[in-house]
């Protein structure tokens, strides 16, 4: 059905609050790549069989991801009258089990996570209550969501439906609120009301570079020119982040209604969301979604009788982190490679096809319709005082609790590490944290008190970037990670600027010299100049802060270029070159395993049988390649690495 | 491949020189890689040099003028899968297949890439293969997982 | 005509012009390697740096690139540009140790030294040869590859260009000469591109004058009789 007023809205919000809420019980299952991944299609399936065989009277849903990946699959269950139960690493057996024992109204305590018993909806400033005065036993000792130190400190704004909604159902986008504000915006609001709303939030780019948002839409709107273009860039390339993807995959109506909102404001009928080709899921999400939005005329011509028409088109990239960056990006979409070109006139001016452009990272888009619902007074309240909002991040690396959060700005780095990522495993000890991606660079132990803001990563060396966070223990080598992003960058270059392609494929050749034992005391200072004219001669981003990871390591972790340049030492024992494994002879018990996994037959000895005594176990130094798997086969601790 | 179903990827897009790089994506999608022949006649039909189709052919990861194995098998080498160890999976990978990174194997049986991110950072280290995602993985379950592909 | 200063100078500039036009006009030698006044201006080896302050803010940027703006302050010989100049043309170096051009280069900047492993390049992948062949001659024949460290500037499929006509245009531009031409009785060849083609012989004089292939695409395109090219331009003037 078309949407031609409000009254319509309401109508499907009815129809989605029904299958959002249904009488009968509901079992959702998060079905983003994270679950999937870890077999949430199998869980789905299993669950789905179960239902139908035992001919019970209840749902089943999928939904997006929730946030702490590393417990997928999540199955949650609603029953009216009862808590909502979330489960975790739910296999399709144990799904099984729980369908059984809630069709007979038991309720399972077993793998429990935690329970809700309201849902924020925080784009209209309420909850959707469904608390009892009750709670059942068997769930009165499991921890409410907010009680779980991962979710604890959390505040989800642009993961508002990521987890609470089925990304397929427009219905369920409508009903937690959603199109409501696109309603307001282009019936009650002018274009210069709603850039002076987006201005005075404070909003910044969340792509990266973290320009203030309002300021670029209202130097576009000012452009000269009929044809204006709004685009979002979902080319998320920095390895470790997938913000974005998450909110692709589990809430795409989020960015489609901010790009309305937002080409309303600026005056563009026309917008692209250019995805990266590695994110299927995430394009198919979004085809779907843009597809009922056109059928209920929330895209297209006069748009709720508001007179505004707009399009938006979906391009898929082919494979080039380089296309992240705006004219780049661009050039792709005109049909070009993914080469940037010379910013001295800004992209708002003259961008695609030399049209007044707007380019957005996914998640601010997102945040668009909040703050426009909740006004950028209530907005400009999180947050600090020159990074306003919050910011989701990826957390992943050593660190015990992995997965999508979104906290307010401000908050510290060690919060995030100890109180949300629940720590270092195996008890070793934090190193660093990484920021910002291949553009950012490595914060230690000294600065973890720093607090999440724009400016003050940039301040220490690093920068916000994405949002990917990193965490290394003292088991990674930052030589290594140097040496890791260098290879990234080399290669990703797009390559026409002589200082970026030479400048990273020398950093590259000098930290494999360094690694491999061949470091020389200049070597450290001929990075920082190279790392220098990388940056500030490059014509892009991507060599402009190329050199981060290796200037931040080096200011942080010098002493560990030492080591590997003076001592020819990998203090964490990663680097291959400088490593020796060698067998304890007392230790031995001359199993053979290892000898029989060495790929290059470096280990010699005799096995110890009931009739022989056996040889302990030898490494021969020189046909050794270091590849590790003696040691991964050892059941006794007999190989030590140097 | 037929040029009668490359018209009509072409047309698909509405002819657009613009939509480039989807038409070389549907054309490898169908052919598993992108043949000169193929090329040549995209660059006759739309008017677009073969040496720009080139280049765009050669800048992108996604295409491929390569053909690739039976089985495609990813590694991610994102810096969380990096930092839990991605290097020694790729090493036994490379062992074990007797390739490097963007090669296939003699009897084209495996094609091995590097991917960077797939967003399973909770699982790393993490392959691909077809499509399947084998996260945890280790040097030692790397034989086991080759034999399940014949 | 649009008004600033280079190093101090006052200098005019038209509208659409870049810092680096002018600045060569008015005899300031800012040393460029991809430019050149019959293309587009391309930004691709960074030689050209100079430091542009505009609006009280200062940055490094390519004088190639950057256009004329009222009043912007240009100079050309700061110790940021001179450092970042030396260490680009010791980059140039290091890929392209043989090009007698970027030796050259390197001593007038006073960049005695390479420190990086020597590789044994030819090409410094400023582009002029494919821009020129596309903008100014049209034949689209060759163009960069691949990304990043890997790319070069080749023929489609890496074998012979087979929409070149073999004008000598991109011998001609190449800043570093290394795109060398022959001419062997009826043929002509462009090494490089692996192309031989062979040559029209004027009806008057008997010489191989222009390739029949390049002549074919002219009468192609104008629309010009069968026998328009049986006489060779000097003959016909």
């Amino acid at each position: 059905m078309k949407i031609l007023k409000k009254g319509d809205l309401e109508k499907i919000r009815e129809a989605g609050l029904q299958t959002l809420f249904p009488k009968e019980t509901k079992i959702s299952v998060g079905m983003a790549t994270c679950g999937l991944s870890t077999g949430a299609d199998r869980v789905y399936e299993a669950i789905q069989k179960e239902v139908e065989r035992s001919k019970l009277r209840m749902h089943v849903a999928k939904t997006g991801c929730i946030g702490f990946c590393q417990r997928e699959p999540v199955v949650d269950i609603l029953e009216p009258g009862k808590p909502r139960v979330f489960y975790q690493e739910v296999t399709p057996e144990k799904a099984v089990e729980l369908v059984r024992r809630w069709g007979e109204s038991q309720v399972v305590s077993d793998w429990l996570f935690f329970k809700m018993e309201k849902e924020d909806w925080i784009g209209e400033d309420r909850f959707y209550d469904y608390s009892v005065r009750q709670i059942p036993k068997g769930l009165d000792g499991t921890p409410h969501y907010h009680q779980i130190p991962f979710y604890n400190k959390q505040l989800k704004v642009a993961l508002r439906n990521c987890g609470f909604i089925n990304p397929d159902h427009i219905e369920e986008y409508i009903a937690r609120g959603g199109y409501f504000t696109l309603c307001r915006a282009l019936l009650e609001m002018k274009p210069e009301e709603i850039i002076g709303e987006v201005k005075a939030s404070g909003l910044r780019g969340r792509g990266g570079a973290g320009f203030l948002t309002g300021n670029k839409w209202e130097t576009c709107r000012k452009s000269k020119g009929d044809r204006k273009y709004v685009l979002c860039n979902a080319d998320e390339g920095d390895p470790g982040a997938y913000m974005d993807r998450s909110v692709l995959e589990g809430d795409p109506h989020s960015v489609i209604e901010g790009m309305i909102i937002g080409a309303y404001a600026i005056g563009a009928h026309e917008g692209f969301i250019y995805v990266r080709d590695e994110y299927p899921l995430a394009i198919q999400k979004l085809q779907t979604a843009i597809r009922q939005a056109v059928e209920m005329g929330l895209l297209g011509e006069d748009i709720l009788g508001s007179g505004f028409s707009f399009r938006i088109n979906l391009f898929r990239g082919g494979g080039a982190f380089v296309c992240g960056e705006s004219t780049a990006l661009m050039a792709s979409i005109e049909g070009n490679v993914g080469e940037p070109r010379a910013k001295h006139i800004h992209t708002t001016e003259s961008g695609l096809w030399d049209k007044p452009s707007n380019l957005n990272n996914v998640e601010t888009w997102n945040n668009i319709p909040v703050i426009i619902s909740r006004g950028a007074d209530w907005y400009s309240k999180i947050g600090t005082e020159k990074s306003k909002g919050t910011k989701v991040f990826s957390i992943v690396g050593k660190v015990n609790n992995t997965g999508l959060i979104e906290v307010p700005m401000g908050i510290t780095l060690r919060e995030i590490v100890y109180d949300i990522g629940g720590g270092i495993p195996e008890g070793k000890k934090f190193k660093a944290v990484q920021t910002g991606g291949p553009s950012g660079g490595c914060i230690p132990e000294s600065l973890l008190d720093l607090p999440v803001d724009f400016d003050r990563l940039t301040e220490v060396g690093s920068m916000m970037g994405s949002g990917g966070m990193i965490v290394m223990d003292d088991s990674t080598c930052m030589v290594d990670v140097a040496k890791y992003f260098m290879d990234f960058l080399k290669g990703e270059s797009c390559g026409k600027c002589t200082s970026c392609r030479e400048g990273t494929k020398r950093m590259h050749e000098i930290l494999t010299e360094i690694s491999e034992g061949r470091g020389k005391p200049e070597h450290i200072s001929l990075l920082e100049e190279l790392g220098w004219v990388t940056a500030e001669a490059s014509l892009c981003a991507l060599g402009g802060t190329a050199p981060n990871p290796v200037l931040s390591t080096i200011r942080y972790f010098r002493h560990e270029y030492e080591e590997h340049i003076l001592n020819k030492r990998c203090p964490a024992k990663v680097c291959r070159a400088l490593l020796k494994y060698r067998i304890l002879s007392d230790v031995c018990t001359m199993c053979g395993r290892c000898a029989k996994v060495c790929p290059e037959k470096a280990i010699s000895g005799k096995t110890k049988t009931k009739k022989e005594k056996g040889i302990p176990f030898r490494i021969d130094e020189q046909k050794c390649i270091q590849c590790g798997m003696c040691f991964e086969a050892c059941k006794f601790k007999a190989i030590e690495v140097q | 491949m037929e040029a009668s179903k490359i018209d009509g990827i072409i047309r698909k897009y509405g002819e657009k020189s613009s939509a480039i790089l989807a038409i070389l994506q549907d054309i490898q999608s169908e052919e598993k890689y992108l043949p000169k022949e193929a090329l040549e006649y995209v660059s006759q039909k739309m008017q677009i040099s073969l040496s720009s189709i080139f280049r765009i052919a050669t800048f992108y990861n996604a295409l491929s003028l390569k053909p690739r194995g039976k089985h495609k098998i990813d590694v991610c080498l994102g810096t969380a899968c990096h930092v839990r160890g991605g290097e020694k999976i790729l090493g036994k990978l490379e062992r074990e297949l007797g390739v490097s990174v963007g090669e296939t194997t003699k009897d084209k049986r495996f094609t091995l890439e590097l991917v960077r991110c797939l967003g399973c950072c909770s699982l790393g280290p993490v392959a691909v293969v077809d499509g399947k995602v084998f996260g945890r993985l280790a040097q030692d379950k790397v034989s086991s997982l080759l034999k399940e592909y014949k | 005509m649009i008004p600033f200063t280079i190093d101090g100078k006052p200098v005019e500039g038209k509208e659409g012009g870049t810092l680096l036009e002018v600045a060569l006009e008015a005899g300031v030698d800012i040393p460029h390697l991809c430019y050149n006044e019959s293309v587009k201006p391309y930004g691709a080896c960074r030689l050209c740096l100079v430091e542009v302050e505009r609006h009280g803010r200062r940055r490094m940027t390519t004088s190639c690139t950057y256009p004329v703006l009222e009043g912007i302050k240009v100079f050309t010989g700061t110790e940021k540009v001179l450092r970042a100049r030396r260490m680009i043309i010791e980059l140039l170096l290091a890929m392209c140790p043989g090009d007698k051009k970027i030796q050259e280069m390197a001593r007038e900047m006073g960049v005695d030294e390479v420190r990086f492993k020597k590789e044994d390049k030819d090409c410094i992948l400023c582009g002029l040869c494919a821009r020129v062949c596309e903008e100014v001659v049209g034949a689209n024949a060759i163009h960069f590859a691949f990304r990043g460290d890997r790319r070069e500037m080749v023929a489609p499929f890496l074998g012979e260009a087979m929409n070149c006509i073999a004008c000598g245009a991109c011998v001609v531009v190449c800043p570093v000469d290394v795109i060398k031409m022959k001419e062997e009785g009826d043929e002509r060849t462009i090494l490089r591109w692996k192309r031989t083609l062979k040559m029209k012989q004027c009806k008057v004089c008997g010489n191989y004058f222009a390739p029949w292939f390049q002549l074919e695409k002219f009468r192609e395109k104008a629309r010009l009789p069968k026998d328009f090219y049986d006489v060779c331009y000097t003959c016909r003037s």
